[in-house]
Protein backbone atom coordinates (compact mmCIF):
# COMPACT_ATOMS: atom_id res chain seq x y z
CA UNK A 1 0.00 0.00 0.00
CA UNK A 2 2.93 2.33 1.02
CA UNK A 3 4.48 1.04 -1.67
CA UNK A 4 2.13 1.86 -4.11
CA UNK A 5 1.85 5.53 -3.02
CA UNK A 6 5.86 5.54 -4.13
CA UNK A 7 6.31 3.76 -7.29
CA UNK A 8 2.33 4.45 -9.00
CA UNK A 9 2.41 7.55 -9.32
CA UNK A 10 5.65 7.34 -11.89
CA UNK A 11 4.14 3.61 -13.25
CA UNK A 12 0.94 4.90 -14.37
CA UNK A 13 1.48 8.52 -15.75
CA UNK A 14 4.21 9.30 -18.68
CA UNK A 15 4.72 13.09 -17.26
CA UNK A 16 5.43 11.77 -14.15
CA UNK A 17 8.02 9.18 -15.19
CA UNK A 18 9.33 12.05 -17.74
CA UNK A 19 9.90 14.59 -14.91
CA UNK A 20 12.05 12.37 -13.10
CA UNK A 21 14.05 10.96 -15.55
CA UNK A 22 14.60 14.95 -16.45
CA UNK A 23 15.17 15.78 -13.30
CA UNK A 24 18.29 12.70 -12.46
CA UNK A 25 19.52 13.90 -15.47
CA UNK A 26 19.32 17.82 -14.04
CA UNK A 27 20.97 16.21 -10.55
CA UNK A 28 24.01 14.52 -12.69
CA UNK A 29 25.04 17.73 -14.25
CA UNK A 30 24.27 19.13 -11.09
CA UNK A 31 26.30 17.19 -9.29
CA UNK A 32 29.30 17.34 -11.34
CA UNK A 33 29.28 21.34 -11.97
CA UNK A 34 28.31 22.17 -8.36
CA UNK A 35 31.09 20.19 -6.90
CA UNK A 36 33.36 23.02 -8.62
CA UNK A 37 30.94 25.59 -7.77
CA UNK A 38 31.28 24.73 -4.01
CA UNK A 39 34.70 24.16 -4.05
CA UNK A 40 35.79 26.95 -5.87
CA UNK A 41 33.80 29.02 -4.37
CA UNK A 42 31.40 30.18 -7.39
CA UNK A 43 28.45 30.86 -6.13
CA UNK A 44 28.03 34.08 -7.01
CA UNK A 45 28.68 33.74 -10.45
CA UNK A 46 26.33 30.80 -10.60
CA UNK A 47 23.74 32.15 -9.64
CA UNK A 48 24.27 35.57 -11.84
CA UNK A 49 24.47 32.86 -14.59
CA UNK A 50 21.31 31.25 -13.49
CA UNK A 51 19.65 34.50 -13.60
CA UNK A 52 21.27 36.30 -16.70
CA UNK A 53 19.50 33.32 -18.63
CA UNK A 54 16.57 35.44 -18.28
CA UNK A 55 16.12 37.85 -20.96
CA UNK A 56 17.72 35.61 -23.43
CA UNK A 57 14.92 33.04 -22.65
CA UNK A 58 11.96 35.91 -22.93
CA UNK A 59 13.50 37.37 -26.08
CA UNK A 60 13.35 34.20 -27.67
CA UNK A 61 9.93 33.39 -26.39
CA UNK A 62 8.56 36.80 -27.84
CA UNK A 63 10.16 35.88 -31.29
CA UNK A 64 9.30 32.39 -31.43
CA UNK A 65 12.84 30.90 -30.91
CA UNK A 66 13.43 27.66 -28.77
CA UNK A 67 13.73 28.57 -25.42
CA UNK A 68 17.33 27.36 -25.12
CA UNK A 69 18.65 28.82 -27.49
CA UNK A 70 18.36 32.54 -25.82
CA UNK A 71 19.13 30.96 -22.60
CA UNK A 72 22.58 30.02 -24.05
CA UNK A 73 23.01 33.52 -25.73
CA UNK A 74 22.17 35.27 -22.50
CA UNK A 75 24.55 32.72 -20.75
CA UNK A 76 27.37 33.71 -22.96
CA UNK A 77 26.80 37.12 -22.69
CA UNK A 78 27.00 37.36 -19.00
CA UNK A 79 30.02 35.34 -18.98
CA UNK A 80 32.27 38.00 -21.57
CA UNK A 81 30.01 40.78 -19.43
CA UNK A 82 32.07 39.40 -16.15
CA UNK A 83 35.04 39.22 -17.79
CA UNK A 84 34.97 42.71 -19.48
CA UNK A 85 33.66 44.65 -16.49
CA UNK A 86 36.65 42.96 -14.28
CA UNK A 87 39.31 43.58 -16.68
CA UNK A 88 37.96 47.37 -17.73
CA UNK A 89 37.89 48.65 -14.46
CA UNK A 90 38.81 48.27 -10.99
CA UNK A 91 35.84 46.35 -9.60
CA UNK A 92 35.93 43.05 -8.31
CA UNK A 93 34.49 40.41 -9.76
CA UNK A 94 31.29 40.50 -6.97
CA UNK A 95 30.75 43.84 -8.04
CA UNK A 96 30.81 43.01 -11.95
CA UNK A 97 28.58 40.13 -10.90
CA UNK A 98 25.99 41.81 -8.72
CA UNK A 99 26.19 44.57 -11.55
CA UNK A 100 25.21 42.41 -14.65
CA UNK A 101 22.91 40.04 -12.34
CA UNK A 102 20.16 42.60 -11.70
CA UNK A 103 20.74 44.27 -15.21
CA UNK A 104 19.72 41.29 -16.81
CA UNK A 105 17.11 39.77 -14.38
CA UNK A 106 15.34 43.26 -14.65
CA UNK A 107 15.59 43.01 -18.52
CA UNK A 108 14.66 39.99 -18.63
CA UNK A 109 10.99 41.00 -16.86
CA UNK A 110 10.61 43.97 -19.29
CA UNK A 111 10.73 41.71 -22.17
CA UNK A 112 8.79 39.15 -20.69
CA UNK A 113 6.06 42.42 -19.74
CA UNK A 114 5.79 43.04 -23.23
CA UNK A 115 3.98 39.95 -23.96
CA UNK A 116 0.06 38.88 -23.09
CA UNK A 117 0.31 36.51 -20.86
CA UNK A 118 3.33 37.66 -18.54
CA UNK A 119 3.07 36.22 -15.36
CA UNK A 120 2.62 33.03 -16.86
CA UNK A 121 5.82 33.24 -18.62
CA UNK A 122 7.34 34.33 -15.82
CA UNK A 123 6.73 31.81 -13.72
CA UNK A 124 7.35 29.25 -15.86
CA UNK A 125 10.82 30.25 -17.09
CA UNK A 126 11.72 31.17 -13.50
CA UNK A 127 10.70 27.70 -11.85
CA UNK A 128 10.42 25.34 -14.73
CA UNK A 129 7.98 23.20 -16.27
CA UNK A 130 8.79 19.72 -14.99
CA UNK A 131 5.61 18.08 -15.48
CA UNK A 132 5.41 19.36 -18.67
CA UNK A 133 8.78 17.56 -20.11
CA UNK A 134 8.77 16.06 -23.71
CA UNK A 135 10.81 13.50 -25.04
CA UNK A 136 12.97 15.55 -27.55
CA UNK A 137 14.24 17.65 -24.36
CA UNK A 138 14.95 14.31 -22.45
CA UNK A 139 17.31 13.66 -25.49
CA UNK A 140 18.87 17.30 -24.95
CA UNK A 141 19.31 17.03 -21.81
CA UNK A 142 21.03 13.98 -21.90
CA UNK A 143 23.51 14.97 -24.70
CA UNK A 144 24.18 18.06 -22.16
CA UNK A 145 25.03 15.61 -18.99
CA UNK A 146 27.46 13.55 -21.26
CA UNK A 147 29.04 16.42 -23.00
CA UNK A 148 29.20 18.18 -18.85
CA UNK A 149 30.47 14.44 -17.56
CA UNK A 150 32.99 14.08 -20.56
CA UNK A 151 34.40 17.76 -19.82
CA UNK A 152 34.89 16.99 -16.18
CA UNK A 153 36.45 13.80 -17.05
CA UNK A 154 38.95 15.46 -19.45
CA UNK A 155 39.39 18.57 -17.08
CA UNK A 156 39.50 16.56 -13.90
CA UNK A 157 43.34 17.40 -13.13
CA UNK A 158 43.57 21.08 -14.27
CA UNK A 159 40.07 21.31 -12.37
CA UNK A 160 41.64 19.63 -8.93
CA UNK A 161 44.69 21.81 -8.83
CA UNK A 162 42.39 24.71 -10.02
CA UNK A 163 40.61 24.39 -6.26
CA UNK A 164 43.66 23.70 -4.77
CA UNK A 165 45.31 26.21 -6.26
CA UNK A 166 45.25 28.11 -9.74
CA UNK A 167 49.04 29.17 -9.01
CA UNK A 168 49.65 25.21 -8.94
CA UNK A 169 47.98 24.99 -12.00
CA UNK A 170 49.81 27.72 -14.09
CA UNK A 171 52.40 26.13 -12.82
CA UNK A 172 52.06 23.19 -14.00
CA UNK A 173 51.11 23.62 -17.21
CA UNK A 174 47.70 23.98 -17.00
CA UNK A 175 46.46 27.88 -17.55
CA UNK A 176 44.27 28.87 -15.10
CA UNK A 177 42.08 31.01 -16.92
CA UNK A 178 41.05 28.91 -19.90
CA UNK A 179 40.12 25.80 -17.12
CA UNK A 180 38.26 28.88 -15.38
CA UNK A 181 36.41 29.73 -18.47
CA UNK A 182 35.41 26.07 -19.34
CA UNK A 183 33.93 25.84 -15.68
CA UNK A 184 31.81 28.79 -16.32
CA UNK A 185 31.03 27.42 -19.80
CA UNK A 186 29.65 24.19 -18.00
CA UNK A 187 28.13 26.12 -15.55
CA UNK A 188 26.39 28.02 -18.34
CA UNK A 189 25.29 25.00 -20.25
CA UNK A 190 24.04 23.15 -16.67
CA UNK A 191 21.68 26.18 -16.27
CA UNK A 192 20.59 26.58 -19.82
CA UNK A 193 19.44 22.87 -20.02
CA UNK A 194 18.03 22.93 -16.64
CA UNK A 195 15.86 26.09 -16.74
CA UNK A 196 12.89 23.68 -18.59
CA UNK A 197 12.57 21.56 -15.88
CA UNK A 198 13.48 23.29 -12.56
CA UNK A 199 13.55 27.05 -14.07
CA UNK A 200 16.39 29.77 -13.66
CA UNK A 201 15.43 30.13 -9.92
CA UNK A 202 15.79 26.93 -8.57
CA UNK A 203 18.60 25.23 -11.11
CA UNK A 204 20.98 27.07 -8.58
CA UNK A 205 19.37 25.09 -6.01
CA UNK A 206 20.22 21.91 -7.59
CA UNK A 207 23.55 23.58 -8.66
CA UNK A 208 24.46 24.03 -4.83
CA UNK A 209 22.45 22.43 -2.01
CA UNK A 210 23.45 19.13 -3.11
CA UNK A 211 27.15 19.40 -3.46
CA UNK A 212 27.03 21.42 -0.24
CA UNK A 213 25.49 18.39 1.28
CA UNK A 214 27.94 15.95 0.02
CA UNK A 215 31.00 18.66 0.89
CA UNK A 216 29.71 17.67 4.44
CA UNK A 217 31.35 14.19 4.31
CA UNK A 218 32.98 13.27 1.04
CA UNK A 219 36.73 12.86 1.65
CA UNK A 220 37.23 12.84 -2.11
CA UNK A 221 35.95 14.46 -5.11
CA UNK A 222 34.91 11.39 -7.22
CA UNK A 223 33.16 11.02 -3.98
CA UNK A 224 31.49 14.32 -3.39
CA UNK A 225 30.83 14.62 -7.36
CA UNK A 226 28.68 10.72 -6.58
CA UNK A 227 27.06 11.84 -3.91
CA UNK A 228 25.79 15.28 -4.86
CA UNK A 229 24.77 13.25 -8.00
CA UNK A 230 22.68 10.92 -5.69
CA UNK A 231 21.35 13.60 -3.09
CA UNK A 232 20.31 15.07 -6.03
CA UNK A 233 18.23 12.34 -7.38
CA UNK A 234 16.85 11.67 -3.87
CA UNK A 235 15.65 15.43 -3.76
CA UNK A 236 14.05 15.27 -7.07
CA UNK A 237 12.48 11.33 -6.38
CA UNK A 238 11.03 12.87 -2.71
CA UNK A 239 10.06 16.40 -4.35
CA UNK A 240 7.84 14.56 -7.63
CA UNK A 241 6.38 12.68 -4.79
CA UNK A 242 5.23 15.54 -2.48
CA UNK A 243 3.82 17.88 -5.68
CA UNK A 244 1.79 15.07 -6.40
CA UNK A 245 0.38 13.84 -3.05
CA UNK A 246 0.67 17.06 -1.62
CA UNK A 247 -0.54 19.08 -5.03
CA UNK A 248 2.84 21.82 -4.31
CA UNK A 249 4.60 22.91 -7.26
CA UNK A 250 7.22 20.39 -8.40
CA UNK A 251 10.14 22.51 -8.72
CA UNK A 252 9.58 24.32 -5.54
CA UNK A 253 9.07 20.85 -3.82
CA UNK A 254 12.35 19.34 -5.18
CA UNK A 255 14.72 22.62 -3.90
CA UNK A 256 13.19 22.83 -1.14
CA UNK A 257 13.84 18.35 -0.72
CA UNK A 258 17.55 19.52 -1.50
CA UNK A 259 17.77 22.07 1.07
CA UNK A 260 16.18 20.25 3.52
CA UNK A 261 18.66 17.20 2.95
CA UNK A 262 21.69 19.60 3.13
CA UNK A 263 20.33 20.69 7.00
CA UNK A 264 19.31 17.18 7.79
CA UNK A 265 23.29 16.35 7.14
CA UNK A 266 24.67 19.20 8.55
CA UNK A 267 22.61 18.64 12.06
CA UNK A 268 23.72 14.91 12.11
CA UNK A 269 26.89 16.12 11.82
CA UNK A 270 27.03 18.44 14.63
CA UNK A 271 25.45 15.57 16.71
CA UNK A 272 27.79 13.12 16.19
CA UNK A 273 30.93 12.96 17.42
CA UNK A 274 33.82 14.48 15.59
CA UNK A 275 36.23 12.23 14.85
CA UNK A 276 39.71 12.31 16.90
CA UNK A 277 42.33 14.69 14.96
CA UNK A 278 45.12 13.19 13.08
CA UNK A 279 48.35 12.22 15.59
CA UNK A 280 51.43 11.06 14.41
CA UNK A 281 54.09 9.36 15.36
CA UNK A 282 57.04 9.90 14.08
CA UNK A 283 57.93 13.58 14.96
CA UNK A 284 54.87 14.74 16.88
CA UNK A 285 52.50 16.77 15.82
CA UNK A 286 53.85 20.10 14.99
CA UNK A 287 51.84 23.08 16.11
CA UNK B 1 80.91 33.39 -14.27
CA UNK B 2 80.83 29.76 -16.10
CA UNK B 3 79.27 29.52 -19.72
CA UNK B 4 78.63 27.06 -21.94
CA UNK B 5 77.76 22.94 -21.36
CA UNK B 6 74.69 22.71 -19.39
CA UNK B 7 72.30 26.05 -19.20
CA UNK B 8 72.23 27.37 -16.12
CA UNK B 9 69.37 26.90 -14.32
CA UNK B 10 68.16 30.49 -13.90
CA UNK B 11 69.68 33.35 -15.54
CA UNK B 12 68.96 36.95 -15.37
CA UNK B 13 70.24 40.24 -16.81
CA UNK B 14 68.99 44.13 -15.89
CA UNK B 15 65.67 42.07 -14.40
CA UNK B 16 62.75 44.60 -13.14
CA UNK B 17 60.29 42.77 -11.41
CA UNK B 18 56.59 43.74 -10.35
CA UNK B 19 52.66 43.57 -10.34
CA UNK B 20 50.52 44.92 -13.31
CA UNK B 21 53.65 47.54 -14.56
CA UNK B 22 54.80 48.37 -11.16
CA UNK B 23 58.33 47.86 -10.28
CA UNK B 24 59.00 46.24 -6.95
CA UNK B 25 62.77 45.48 -7.59
CA UNK B 26 64.69 46.56 -10.88
CA UNK B 27 67.96 45.93 -11.60
CA UNK B 28 68.57 42.11 -10.92
CA UNK B 29 71.00 40.33 -12.26
CA UNK B 30 71.90 36.52 -11.39
CA UNK B 31 73.15 33.10 -12.04
CA UNK B 32 72.21 29.78 -10.43
CA UNK B 33 74.14 26.88 -11.38
CA UNK B 34 72.84 23.24 -11.55
CA UNK B 35 73.34 21.49 -7.99
CA UNK B 36 73.07 25.52 -5.98
CA UNK B 37 70.85 26.88 -3.93
CA UNK B 38 69.92 30.76 -3.59
CA UNK B 39 68.44 32.63 -0.74
CA UNK B 40 66.54 35.54 -1.25
CA UNK B 41 66.47 37.22 2.26
CA UNK B 42 64.17 40.68 3.20
CA UNK B 43 61.58 41.16 4.91
CA UNK B 44 58.06 41.44 4.30
CA UNK B 45 57.65 43.35 1.05
CA UNK B 46 60.77 43.55 -0.04
CA UNK B 47 60.16 41.61 -2.95
CA UNK B 48 61.10 38.06 -2.54
CA UNK B 49 57.87 36.55 -3.93
CA UNK B 50 57.68 38.91 -6.86
CA UNK B 51 60.81 37.66 -7.77
CA UNK B 52 59.90 34.10 -6.85
CA UNK B 53 56.70 34.28 -8.84
CA UNK B 54 58.37 35.62 -11.85
CA UNK B 55 60.79 33.13 -11.82
CA UNK B 56 58.13 30.50 -11.83
CA UNK B 57 56.41 32.35 -14.01
CA UNK B 58 53.33 33.22 -12.36
CA UNK B 59 54.54 37.33 -13.00
CA UNK B 60 55.77 38.32 -16.32
CA UNK B 61 59.14 40.51 -15.93
CA UNK B 62 58.27 44.17 -16.33
CA UNK B 63 61.99 44.42 -18.66
CA UNK B 64 64.93 42.66 -18.87
CA UNK B 65 65.60 39.01 -19.68
CA UNK B 66 65.09 36.07 -17.71
CA UNK B 67 65.86 32.40 -18.76
CA UNK B 68 64.73 29.45 -16.70
CA UNK B 69 66.46 26.13 -17.27
CA UNK B 70 67.32 27.42 -20.81
CA UNK B 71 63.99 28.59 -22.01
CA UNK B 72 61.45 31.20 -21.04
CA UNK B 73 59.55 30.78 -17.58
CA UNK B 74 57.04 28.17 -17.90
CA UNK B 75 58.09 26.54 -20.46
CA UNK B 76 58.88 23.51 -18.91
CA UNK B 77 56.18 22.69 -16.43
CA UNK B 78 57.60 19.24 -15.47
CA UNK B 79 61.16 20.63 -14.24
CA UNK B 80 60.08 23.27 -12.10
CA UNK B 81 58.72 23.20 -8.53
CA UNK B 82 57.04 25.83 -6.70
CA UNK B 83 55.55 26.18 -3.16
CA UNK B 84 53.61 29.20 -2.65
CA UNK B 85 53.17 31.17 0.71
CA UNK B 86 49.33 30.68 1.05
CA UNK B 87 46.65 28.03 0.31
CA UNK B 88 43.51 30.07 1.63
CA UNK B 89 41.07 27.36 0.10
CA UNK B 90 42.59 24.32 0.37
CA UNK B 91 41.10 23.76 3.73
CA UNK B 92 37.80 22.20 2.89
CA UNK B 93 38.70 20.60 0.11
CA UNK B 94 37.92 16.46 -0.01
CA UNK B 95 41.02 15.69 -0.16
CA UNK B 96 43.71 13.45 1.17
CA UNK B 97 47.27 14.00 2.28
CA UNK B 98 48.14 11.99 -0.91
CA UNK B 99 46.01 13.39 -3.14
CA UNK B 100 47.41 16.29 -3.21
CA UNK B 101 51.13 15.23 -2.98
CA UNK B 102 49.96 13.06 -6.69
CA UNK B 103 48.88 16.57 -7.65
CA UNK B 104 53.00 17.00 -8.60
CA UNK B 105 52.65 14.91 -10.77
CA UNK B 106 50.02 16.03 -13.51
CA UNK B 107 52.76 18.58 -14.47
CA UNK B 108 54.61 15.73 -16.80
CA UNK B 109 51.17 13.50 -17.67
CA UNK B 110 49.07 16.54 -19.37
CA UNK B 111 45.39 16.15 -19.61
CA UNK B 112 45.82 12.80 -20.56
CA UNK B 113 48.89 11.00 -19.55
CA UNK B 114 48.68 7.93 -17.80
CA UNK B 115 49.98 7.81 -13.91
CA UNK B 116 52.54 5.06 -13.43
CA UNK B 117 54.13 3.16 -10.96
CA UNK B 118 57.54 5.81 -11.18
CA UNK B 119 54.90 8.36 -10.21
CA UNK B 120 53.20 6.22 -7.55
CA UNK B 121 57.04 5.63 -6.08
CA UNK B 122 58.07 9.39 -6.01
CA UNK B 123 55.01 10.55 -4.16
CA UNK B 124 56.03 7.42 -1.58
CA UNK B 125 59.70 8.44 -1.41
CA UNK B 126 58.66 12.49 -1.42
CA UNK B 127 55.73 11.93 2.17
CA UNK B 128 59.11 9.16 3.27
CA UNK B 129 60.89 12.02 3.56
CA UNK B 130 58.60 14.78 4.95
CA UNK B 131 57.68 11.91 7.01
CA UNK B 132 54.61 12.00 6.45
CA UNK B 133 53.66 8.79 4.57
CA UNK B 134 51.54 7.66 7.78
CA UNK B 135 49.35 10.44 7.29
CA UNK B 136 48.77 9.16 3.73
CA UNK B 137 44.97 8.58 3.96
CA UNK B 138 44.41 11.45 6.43
CA UNK B 139 42.05 14.12 5.13
CA UNK B 140 44.07 17.42 4.36
CA UNK B 141 41.54 18.98 6.57
CA UNK B 142 41.98 17.16 9.65
CA UNK B 143 45.76 18.27 9.86
CA UNK B 144 47.53 20.67 11.88
CA UNK B 145 49.57 23.39 10.32
CA UNK B 146 52.75 21.88 10.56
CA UNK B 147 51.69 18.33 9.19
CA UNK B 148 49.93 20.50 6.23
CA UNK B 149 53.39 22.46 5.30
CA UNK B 150 55.09 18.93 5.44
CA UNK B 151 52.66 17.65 3.00
CA UNK B 152 52.74 20.76 0.97
CA UNK B 153 56.39 20.47 0.76
CA UNK B 154 56.20 17.04 -0.27
CA UNK B 155 54.01 17.40 -3.17
CA UNK B 156 57.13 20.13 -4.18
CA UNK B 157 59.78 17.11 -3.78
CA UNK B 158 57.64 14.84 -5.45
CA UNK B 159 57.31 16.89 -8.83
CA UNK B 160 61.67 15.47 -8.72
CA UNK B 161 61.63 19.26 -10.67
CA UNK B 162 65.01 20.34 -11.53
CA UNK B 163 64.55 23.77 -10.12
CA UNK B 164 62.63 24.05 -7.02
CA UNK B 165 61.20 27.60 -6.07
CA UNK B 166 60.16 27.27 -2.36
CA UNK B 167 58.11 30.99 -0.40
CA UNK B 168 59.04 30.60 3.18
CA UNK B 169 58.86 26.90 3.41
CA UNK B 170 59.94 26.71 6.84
CA UNK B 171 57.68 29.08 8.44
CA UNK B 172 55.27 26.18 9.85
CA UNK B 173 57.54 23.73 10.66
CA UNK B 174 58.50 22.98 14.04
CA UNK B 175 62.25 22.53 14.60
CA UNK B 176 62.76 18.67 13.45
CA UNK B 177 60.90 18.65 10.29
CA UNK B 178 63.21 21.91 9.40
CA UNK B 179 66.06 19.53 10.01
CA UNK B 180 64.50 16.93 8.16
CA UNK B 181 63.82 19.76 5.62
CA UNK B 182 67.20 21.25 5.29
CA UNK B 183 69.17 17.92 5.15
CA UNK B 184 66.77 17.14 2.07
CA UNK B 185 67.55 19.99 0.54
CA UNK B 186 71.26 19.17 0.56
CA UNK B 187 70.55 15.80 -1.13
CA UNK B 188 68.61 17.49 -3.73
CA UNK B 189 71.84 19.80 -4.47
CA UNK B 190 74.02 16.67 -4.37
CA UNK B 191 72.07 15.51 -6.96
CA UNK B 192 72.14 18.20 -9.02
CA UNK B 193 68.77 19.84 -8.98
CA UNK B 194 68.82 23.87 -8.27
CA UNK B 195 66.76 25.70 -5.62
CA UNK B 196 65.66 29.08 -4.61
CA UNK B 197 63.84 29.77 -1.59
CA UNK B 198 62.62 32.64 0.17
CA UNK B 199 63.44 33.52 3.64
CA UNK B 200 63.82 35.94 6.82
CA UNK B 201 65.70 33.34 8.85
CA UNK B 202 69.29 34.73 8.11
CA UNK B 203 70.51 30.80 9.51
CA UNK B 204 68.95 29.10 6.51
CA UNK B 205 70.37 31.88 4.28
CA UNK B 206 73.83 31.09 5.66
CA UNK B 207 73.33 27.50 4.28
CA UNK B 208 72.58 28.19 1.25
CA UNK B 209 75.65 28.77 -1.64
CA UNK B 210 73.96 32.46 -2.63
CA UNK B 211 71.99 35.00 -0.92
CA UNK B 212 70.45 38.02 -2.09
CA UNK B 213 69.18 40.69 0.14
CA UNK B 214 66.20 42.25 -0.93
CA UNK B 215 64.13 45.66 0.61
CA UNK B 216 62.85 46.67 -3.15
CA UNK B 217 66.08 47.27 -4.35
CA UNK B 218 69.39 44.60 -4.68
CA UNK B 219 70.77 45.21 -1.58
CA UNK B 220 73.64 42.66 -1.95
CA UNK B 221 74.51 39.53 -4.03
CA UNK B 222 76.62 37.24 -3.68
CA UNK B 223 78.27 33.88 -1.65
CA UNK B 224 76.20 33.49 1.10
CA UNK B 225 79.68 33.94 3.45
CA UNK B 226 80.43 37.10 2.63
CA UNK B 227 76.97 39.14 2.31
CA UNK B 228 75.33 37.66 5.89
CA UNK B 229 77.27 41.04 7.01
CA UNK B 230 76.08 43.30 9.65
CA UNK B 231 75.97 46.30 7.17
CA UNK B 232 74.41 44.80 4.63
CA UNK B 233 71.75 43.72 6.63
CA UNK B 234 70.81 46.50 8.07
CA UNK B 235 70.23 48.09 5.25
CA UNK B 236 67.96 44.80 4.49
CA UNK B 237 66.05 45.11 7.72
CA UNK B 238 66.79 48.35 8.73
CA UNK B 239 67.95 46.75 11.75
CA UNK B 240 70.00 43.87 12.86
CA UNK B 241 69.23 41.80 16.07
CA UNK B 242 71.80 39.48 17.63
CA UNK B 243 70.10 36.09 19.84
CA UNK B 244 70.98 36.66 23.72
CA UNK B 245 69.84 34.89 26.71
CA UNK B 246 66.34 33.27 24.90
CA UNK B 247 65.84 37.15 23.43
CA UNK B 248 66.25 39.00 20.66
CA UNK B 249 68.55 42.23 21.01
CA UNK B 250 68.72 44.78 18.55
CA UNK B 251 72.43 46.00 18.50
CA UNK B 252 72.00 48.24 15.54
CA UNK B 253 68.99 49.97 13.96
CA UNK B 254 69.10 52.28 10.94
CA UNK B 255 69.13 56.00 11.39
CA UNK B 256 68.01 57.97 8.00
CA UNK B 257 70.81 57.82 5.71
CA UNK B 258 70.66 55.39 3.41
CA UNK B 259 72.23 52.35 4.96
CA UNK B 260 75.15 50.39 3.03
CA UNK B 261 74.84 49.31 -0.56
CA UNK B 262 76.41 46.31 -0.08
CA UNK B 263 78.03 44.07 -2.80
CA UNK B 264 76.74 43.86 -6.58
CA UNK B 265 77.97 40.64 -7.79
CA UNK B 266 76.66 39.92 -11.18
Amino acid sequence: MILDSLVAPFANNAFMLNALLAGILVSIACGIVGTFVVLRGLAFIGDALAHGVLPGVALAMLLGLPGMLGAAAGALGMIFGIGFITRKSNLSADTAIGLLFVGMLALGVAIVSRSHAFSGDLVRILFGEILGIRGSELAMQLAATLAIAATAAVCYRPFLLLCFSPEQAEVSGFPPRRYHAIMLVMIALTVVVSFRTVGTLLVFGMLLAPAASASLFSRKITTMVLSASGIGALSVYLGLLASYHGNIAAGAAITLAASIIFFLLLTARQLLPAPAPHRHGSHGAAA
Amino acid sequence: MSGGGRPAAVAARDLCVGYQGETVVAGIGLRLEPGQVLALVGSNGSGKTTLLKTVAGLLAPISGSLEVLGGKPLASPGRVAYLGQFHPSSFMLPLRARDVVRMARFAAHGLFGRMTREDERAVVEAMTVMGVLDLAQAPLNALSGGQRQRVFLAQAFAREADLILLDEPAANLDGAARGIYRRFLRELTAAGRSVIVATHDIEEAAECDWTMLLAHRVVAYGPSAEILRQDALLATFGMVGRYQEGRIVIVEREHGHEGCDGDHHD
